[in-house]
């Protein structure tokens, strides 16, 4: 077995937080996960990968992305209908290998699923608040313990988004003359959480060029509180991905950048790759 | 089977006594009394945006000095403020309520029998609310005013950011502290308020003895409700229930953690005598579980149905008597009301125990596809009594582990004292359950 310090592909780190946290989620924060849901999104989500794999004729079959992205779906998604969870897996999934700009595909694959589920059903839905503050001392340091581990690689999106949310904030308690309480409130959100470190911080779907990848994360956080405290609509993150999502080729268009590789993750080099990666 | 049904409204009465003032509003009062809204009952009804609030407190005291500043998310005409009837609210809880459940062991010597009743009861709190009327104040705009049953409704113009504090203390009213604060951060959120006052003439016109419940229907993208002002006139924790009746699905809040309470929980026979503590203790530890930060789920239904009834579903009139818009006008004389019709409602019962330290900001909601139903429910099983007719030995010990078991539950809901709670329980063949073996730890922070 390898040490900590020689695994190279950050996911192994990402699926042993999430892991963790379903099972805190499931076991002690009783939140309301249906266990046939997360069996449907987790075999749902390979077998649409083992397909997509197939039909794009990429070399070989990988199980970890699809892992990763099944784990964030059943921490966030919440349905009644084990049809939905299916759904879900499959828009997830089957976005990487549709929607692609210049070999990228555009959506992160969780967000596009949870997106589309809530504008098309009443019966999916995100619960944001299911996480409790006081579980959030908890997951705000397993979130940074992945970090560490991780040696922090391409984190800046995520310290960029947290960084840029929480000014706008403060900044709006300052500006209403709230006590700085409701701030701190706001940000012990453990879906927030989720978003910034396991949904935003995807280095596929985010621009290539560090700078990018800032100035990304602080158009995301500015949505995400418009339509969070303009427009009182739940889920403000999650949302301003989506919408923000199209501006990544854009982007990676006037910025030069790596484009990311999972086994990787220090590469440097050519900005295009050949063949598809997922 | 036989199942008696005590609805919880009675301890409601009881929680009140004991803990006391909330609102969503705040009361300003002339006269140095006390006067602290208590226990708070708010229905929001909710479809897209639209949203109707009926707002009900037991306010018990001289309505006659003070006024209650109620905030709205969006800017108000006369139409959209109306005056409840009281008796729907008190309905809407019993049929909500948390039910004690009573089963009889049939003779253990023969098949298991069981027959069914049911009792009801209901004892709520009223409704009140105030307002005054002036016909000139400096500096602020009043944007309207009008009389709406017994209240004098004032609505107040955000033009100038303290134009409300101003125009209360240039009637003589005393503002809660921080009062201004907050005032200040709602209008900086687009939202507006309106004052009521009650019209002496107008009550005894009615002839009200009552305050009845002030209802605003309006329409914004805000699903939330302020508690902050609230917190300001009250002495320590505030107790607030919400029902919300959506079209789709059991309502939860974004921002703070929804939890269900414990529920199907088999508990001595003494505790029918002792409901309301019971009930009452277990919310305070479950409350103090959460770190007093969790608004707890106690019921979710579809309203067309219950099991067991606390009491009947609402009616289709007295549903729309609480502004669910969505429901027809086809309303049936009283005598067809017995099998109520309301249908595409569903309930979501809510009590959140609140301050300013644990709940710093508003509560926002938001409806989800869940129509799982869920009640708090809490059960008593009583043993056989009579002839049985063959060795009950075996019998005995099963019941006696059961009272054990039920006793060990009891005392870990609601932080009872396990002994005392052994002491009450009338244990099968008077034979006390072998407890003497106990580790020293088990009872060590329980």
């Amino acid at each position: 077995m390898k040490p900590l310090s020689r695994i190279r592909d950050p996911r192994y780190f990402q699926i042993a937080v999430l892991t963790t946290l379903l099972a805190f989620g499931i076991g002690i924060l009783d939140f309301g996960i249906h266990w046939q849901n997360a069996v449907a999104i987790l075999l749902t989500a390979q077998a649409t990968q083992f397909i997509g794999t197939r039909l794009a004729g990429l070399p070989r079959f990988d199980p970890m992305s699809a892992l990763i992205t099944s784990l964030s779906l059943t921490l966030l998604l919440r349905t009644d209908l084990v049809v939905l969870a299916c759904a879900a897996a499959v828009i997830a999934i089957g976005s990487k290998f549709v929607i692609r700009v210049k070999g990228k595909h555009v959506f992160n694959p969780a967000n596009v699923a949870l997106v589309t589920l809530m504008l098309l059903s009443d019966h999916a839905w995100v619960s944001s608040g299911q996480w409790g503050s006081a579980a959030i001392g908890a997951f705000g340091l397993t979130c940074l313990g992945y970090l560490v581990l991780t040696r922090a690689r391409r984190a800046e999106t995520t310290i960029a988004f947290l960084g840029f949310y929480a000014a706008l904030l403060f900044g709006r308690a300052l500006w209403l003359g709230d006590p700085m309480s409701i701030p701190v409130h706001q940000l012990q959100n453990g879906a927030l959480l989720i978003f910034a470190f396991f949904m935003i911080s995807d280095p596929k779907t985010t621009p290539n060029a560090a700078l990018g990848r800032i100035v990304f994360a602080a158009v995301v956080a500015a949505i995400a509180f418009i339509i969070q405290f303009s427009y009182y609509q739940p889920n403000g993150p999650i949302l301003a991905l989506i919408l923000s999502a199209p501006l990544v080729p854009a982007i990676d268009a006037l910025l030069q950048g790596t484009h990311y590789r999972w086994e990787k993750p220090d590469a440097r080099g050519s900005t295009h790759l050949k063949g598809v990666k997922t | 089977m036989k199942i008696f049904v005590t609805a919880l409204t009675a301890l409601v009465t009881v929680m009140i006594t004991t803990t006391a003032q909330a609102f969503c509003g705040f009361y300003v009062a002339k006269a140095d009394t006390s006067l602290f809204n208590r226990a708070s009952q708010v229905v929001l009804v909710r479809d897209d945006d639209r949203t109707v609030i009926t707002m009900a407190n037991d306010f018990e005291g001289n309505v006659e000095d003070f006024a209650v500043v109620i905030p709205v998310p969006t800017m108000i005409e006369r139409e959209q403020i109306n005056v409840g009837d009281r008796a729907v609210i008190q309905h809407l809880d019993a049929y909500t309520s948390p039910r004690l459940v009573e089963y009889h062991d049939g003779n253990p010597c023969h098949r298991y029998e069981l027959d069914e009743r049911m009792r009801s009861d209901a004892n709520l709190p009223a409704a009140a609310m105030q307002l005054k009327r002036s016909a000139k104040s400096q500096g602020v705009t009043i944007e309207a005013s009008y009389t709406v049953g017994e209240y004098d409704i004032l609505i107040l113009s955000a033009a100038q950011s303290d134009g409300l504090i101003r125009w209360l203390n240039d009637n003589g009213y005393k503002i809660p502290r921080g009062a201004k604060r907050v005032v200040d951060s709602y209008l900086g959120q687009d939202m507006r308020f309106f004052v009521a006052k009650v019209n002496v003439q107008e009550r005894s016109k009615l002839g009200y003895q009552y305050l009845r419940p002030l209802q605003v229907a309006y329409e914004s993208n805000k699903f939330m409700l302020p508690i902050r002002l609230g917190t300001l006139n009250a002495k320590g924790k505030q107790e607030l229930y919400i029902y919300a009746l959506t079209r789709t699905g059991r309502v939860e809040t974004t921002n703070y953690r929804t939890v269900k309470l414990p529920t199907d929980v088999e508990v001595p026979a003494f505790v029918e005598g002792e409901f309301g503590d019971f009930y009452r203790d277990m919310f305070a530890r479950q409350t103090e579980k959460e770190n007093g930060r969790a608004v707890f789920l106690e019921y979710a239904w579809d309203m067309a149905w219950c099991d067991p009834c606390a009491a009947d579903p609402l009616s289709q009139k007295e549903l729309r008597q609480l502004g669910v818009f969505w429901l027809g006008k086809n309303d049936r004389p009283a005598r067809d009301t017995l099998q109520p019709q309301a249908q595409n409602v569903f309930v979501t019962r809510l009590h959140v125990r609140y301050d300013a330290e644990h709940f710093p900001e508003d509560l926002m909601f938001q409806e989800t596809g869940d129509r799982q139903n869920y009640q708090g429910r809490y059960v008593i099983r009583h043993p056989w009594k009579g002839e049985a007719g063959c060795d009950l030995t075996q019998y005995d010990a099963s019941v006696r582990e059961r009272q054990e078991r039920e006793a060990q539950l009891l005392a870990n809901l609601t932080g009872w004292d396990i002994g005392d709670i052994r002491e009450k329980i009338p244990f099968a063949g008077g034979i006390r359950p072998e407890t003497g073996k106990e580790p020293w730890w088990k009872r060590l922070w329980n």
